[in-house]
């Protein structure tokens, strides 16, 4: 599976075993995603949407790399970044997760092409470097990894995975030329 | 540590508007790729190729860069959307 540029858009031919590990990503991310997902306990405050009162820092450390602390001295001002920010942003990644997901979709029996329009291949990019940010911390990668892997490391299958889908994203970071002032 | 994006900051700026002193900083981690961090940047903030790619080398070598300064509501809004891109960014009076 490697992205190029074709007339129609970003083109990525997939084997069926690719969209099923994509596919099983996505599945993970939306479960941690949805875990911590703050339910207001004040039924005036979710008919209206106010932001949560009592947003808390995710204790779970890939969720807590996808959230950052927005103050790293200020615990208040993160606090409150955090209550206006986190959970439209947990929204936006949940909906590009199922949105991958409705692109494999065809693809999972016998694989096949995936074509994307130039947004839905933003979202892509944003959506593989959101499952490699949950997979490295997960696996403690460095960044010089690749220097200190060892055969025994029991970290390998995972690991194969994870340079794996840096090489997709890389691929299809060189068929896009960025659009300046994004929103 | 250099802040490329305080180099361009008009010098007028810091004597009229109070709040002008705050920073937008991104830090290295070791999952997001190079050429992917000049991109984001390159998209959100329309920097050319040459910047955004001397900003995420300083994030690199030096662990952090600063990326943009201005205001704290601005400073707040391009973290945010930083964060949604999944770069480790942090507001911070400069």
């Amino acid at each position: 599976m490697r992205f190029t540029r074709t007339r129609r858009g970003v083109q990525a031919k997939i084997e069926p075993v690719e969209a099923s590990v994509l596919t099983q990503c996505a599945s993970e991310l939306l479960d941690l995603l949805g875990a911590a997902d703050p339910v207001p306990e004040d039924p005036l405050a979710a008919l209206v949407a106010l932001p949560p009162t009592d947003l808390q820092p995710p204790t779970d450390p890939a969720l807590g790399r996808l959230f950052p602390a927005a103050y790293s001295q200020d615990d208040e001002a993160a606090a409150e970044f955090r209550r206006y920010t986190e959970p439209d942003l947990r929204a936006a990644k949940r909906s590009s997760a199922y949105a991958v997901l409705a692109d494999l979709e065809p693809l999972r029996d016998s694989g096949g092409k995936l074509t994307l329009d130039r947004d839905r291949a933003d979202l892509w990019l944003a959506w593989l470097n959101d499952i490699r940010l949950v997979l490295g911390t997960r696996l403690e990668v460095t960044e010089d990894l690749d220097d200190q892997l060892d055969v025994d490391d029991p970290r390998e299958p995972l690991l194969g995975i994870y340079g794996w889908l840096g090489w997709v994203q890389e691929s299809l970071l060189a068929c896009l030329q960025p659009r300046p002032n994004q929103a | 540590m250099t802040a490329p994006a305080q180099l361009d900051r008009p010098e007028v700026d810091e004597e009229t508007t109070p709040d002008l002193p705050w920073v937008t900083i991104v830090w290295n981690d070791p999952v997001n790729l190079m050429s992917y961090v000049t991109f984001v940047l390159m998209e959100l903030f329309g920097y050319p190729k040459e910047k955004a790619h001397a900003m995420m080398l300083d994030v690199h070598e030096k662990g952090r860069a600063v990326v943009s300064s201005g205001s704290r509501e601005q400073m707040e809004h391009d973290t945010s959307r930083l964060h949604a891109r999944g770069l480790w960014a942090t507001v911070q009076q400069d």
